[in-house]
């Protein structure tokens, strides 16, 4: 449990991560995610709880554990006008063990950016040696804070490759994200916060099943034209129903039967569709469901 | 070391065993001497601000004592007169100056002693500045003699021509202990809280680096610059207007290295806890302020009374332009200027063991 002052911003939060999984922790922000994190890295301190790392607890361990993990935060900005191999070697000759440079370079690809100014990376390149240097150590544990926050889904992707190439070596992954497709591609287990508690844990397949809908239609009608949200909840297969400014949003385990009857039903009130759409339900439909709120707006 | 049993490895192993890096306090300083050196304003202002400034007061002050005294003459009946007895006297340039405009002459520096004619005549001067004083002794000595009045006896006059007391060659040291501290305070305070509002400081201390290794770094990434500051100070002031050293250059050396170090730690303590860059400013401006103007750098310390000097002595740069001056210009040796180390020492080793205490990483 971590407070500040009135706000507690991290409550009751119970996890376990298993070596050589990579774990997604999810949610708004404001949810707690940083704060859970930084507890996790040592870098702050939990009013109430206990952690364990690597089976080495902070207050007696916190020589060892700072070796065996790699760390990224979210608001660090390496300096501007050291290069990218001067950097890496900075961080590097922290640690006693561990790649060389040009081992770390080519595996964030930056090897042509070696003697760039870091104040000339893209912001993709600037996420790429920030996690670099979380790994200059080798280490077992990865923690990344948001690391693909603001960036564009090619430098994303990049991103994803350099994290899957850890993992394939052996490593375990805890990130923070706000992106669900993220979660989704790179984690084997997640946990969905909100408010500074844990509102649900699984397997991305098993929150998403835990649904019991695998489908999203998500329709608008045109100007002024309303229809009653019962008769929806009464089409065949809809689970929920769900509103907000533009449109409605029904979630169903039998698209094949909600489609057609859900268009019957519009014609019959003489209502035209403005919008149509189906998606498969996602983790962004999880938390939409738990918390009724959007995440991107939450 | 810990893997190897004799602890002796050669250089290159220890470096293959850190993937081609250095041992960390290496790199760390490295980092800053590069990050500093690819900031061209703050080479600017290490470097060319004190040399303009030496420039520029060893000009506005350069040696007078061939120069004229200015007399200012009010333009009234007998003004003639005493124009012409003063040039007959020579070494005076007259101006004269119309009536209405006397005490203006006086106060604005147009001349040091205005005189106006008469039996006797008046001077109008300023008591409070030698440079009026001298003028007004020079005009009477020479107006008397016109008069008819005969020196007792003729003095035999034997000028001091010493390099090394004029005031550049006081100057000089001064400016070089200003810029030990402002270089030394800027340099350290400046890129630490830089460090800390990009939260830099708290991705390092998320890695295994030791926190004293980090700030060591700092200072002695100070001491790489101090070198080539003093040499270029030294240097211009040297070639420029024949300042010269007169004690020994390790002496000096030794100065300069206390000295950095010393503000070195004093700069550390003042960013130990900023978190902007604003607020750091602050603070060095509010420590350096009292001692550019009490510890002797443009004029004497000593013409403070007497009540604050010990207080004035205890400040650091005091210490540190005292005992500069003591070696540039007397030819002093360390052991006449052991009180000034240990009040610059003493300054140093507080004000670092203070930091780590109270330094905030994140």
């Amino acid at each position: 449990m971590k407070r500040y002052g009135p706000v507690t911003a991290v409550d009751g939060l119970d996890l376990k991560v298993l070596r050589g999984e990579c774990f997604g922790l999810l949610g708004p922000n404001g949810a707690g995610k940083t704060t859970t994190i930084e507890i996790l890295e040592g870098l702050l301190h939990a009013d109430e709880g206990e952690v364990r790392i690597l089976g080495e607890q902070w207050r007696t361990d916190a020589e060892s554990l700072r070796r065996r993990l790699g760390i990224q935060l979210q608001e660090t900005q390496l300096a501007d006008k050291l290069t990218v191999a001067e950097t890496l070697r900075l961080f590097r000759s922290f640690y006693p063990g561990g790649p060389s440079v040009d081992e770390l370079l080519d595996l964030v690809e930056l090897r042509p950016k070696r003697d760039a100014w870091v104040s000339k990376l893209s912001g993709g390149q600037k996420q790429r040696l920030s996690v670099a240097c979380a790994l200059a150590g080798k280490p077992e544990l990865l923690f990344l804070d948001e690391p693909t926050t603001g960036l564009d889904p090619q430098s994303r992707r990049q991103l994803w490759e350099v994290l899957e190439r850890f993992r394939e070596g052996g490593g375990t992954i805890l990130i923070t994200t706000h992106y669900m497709d993220e979660a989704h591609t790179l984690c084997d287990r997640v946990g969905i916060m909100d408010q500074g508690k844990l509102i649900a844990l699984g397997t991305p397949r098993e929150l998403v099943a835990s649904l019991g809908a695998e489908h999203v239609v998500e329709f608008a009608l045109a100007d002024g034209q309303r229809v009653d949200e019962a008769l929806l909840t009464a089409l065949p297969g809809v689970k929920d129903v769900r509103r907000d400014d533009t449109h409605l949003h029904l979630s169903t385990s039998e698209l094949h039967r909600t489609v057609p009857a859900l268009l019957e039903l519009l014609s019959h009130r003489q209502a035209t569709l403005s919008q149509l759409g189906t998606h498969s339900a996602t983790l962004e439909d999880v938390f939409v469901t738990l918390t009724g709120r959007q995440l991107r707006d939450a | 070391m810990r893997d190897t049993p004799s602890g002796r490895e050669p250089v290159a192993l220890r470096r293959a065993s850190r993937g081609g890096a250095r041992h960390p306090l290496v790199e760390l300083t490295l980092a800053r001497f590069r990050e500093f050196l690819r900031e061209p304003e703050a080479v600017f202002w290490v470097f060319m601000f004190p040399v303009i400034m030496t420039c520029a007061l060893g000009i506005a002050f350069r040696s007078r004592g061939q120069e004229p005294v200015i007399a200012g003459v009010v333009e009234q009946a007998g003004a003639d007169e005493v124009a012409s007895a003063l040039e007959a006297a020579g070494g005076f340039t007259v101006r004269r100056i119309p009536p209405d405009e006397v005490d203006r002459a006086v106060r604005d520096g147009r001349a040091p002693v205005v005189i106006v004619p008469g039996t006797p005549p008046t001077y109008r001067f300023d008591e409070a500045r030698a440079e009026s004083q001298v003028a007004r002794l020079a005009v009477d000595r020479a107006l008397q003699k016109a008069a008819g009045r005969n020196d007792a006896f003729t003095p035999v006059e034997q000028p001091v021509q010493n390099v090394g007391s004029r005031y550049i060659d006081w100057l000089v040291p001064g400016l070089l202990g200003m810029n030990i501290m402002s270089t030394g305070l800027w340099g350290v305070g400046f890129s630490i809280v830089q460090a800390r509002t990009k939260k830099l400081l708290k991705r390092l201390v998320a890695t295994p680096m030791s926190k004293a290794h980090y700030l060591m770094s700092h200072v002695f990434s100070r001491l790489l610059f101090l070198a080539l500051e003093v040499v270029v100070i030294v240097g211009f002031a040297w070639f420029f207007f024949d300042v010269q050293v007169h004690g020994a250059l390790w002496s000096l050396a030794g100065l300069a290295l206390l000295g950095a170090l010393s503000f070195g730690g004093l700069g550390l303590l003042l960013a130990s806890r900023a978190r902007t860059i604003e607020a750091v400013s602050g603070l060095m401006n509010l420590v350096m302020l009292p001692m550019w103007v009490l510890s002797g750098v443009f004029f004497a310390s000593t013409n403070f009374p007497e009540p604050m000097q010990p207080f004035i002595k205890l400040l650091p740069l005091t210490a540190l332009n005292d005992a500069l001056r003591a070696v540039i210009n007397e030819g002093l040796a360390i052991a006449a200027i052991t009180t000034e180390i240990a009040i610059l020492a003493t300054w140093g080793v507080i004000s670092f063991a203070l930091s780590l205490r109270l330094f905030r990483w994140q």
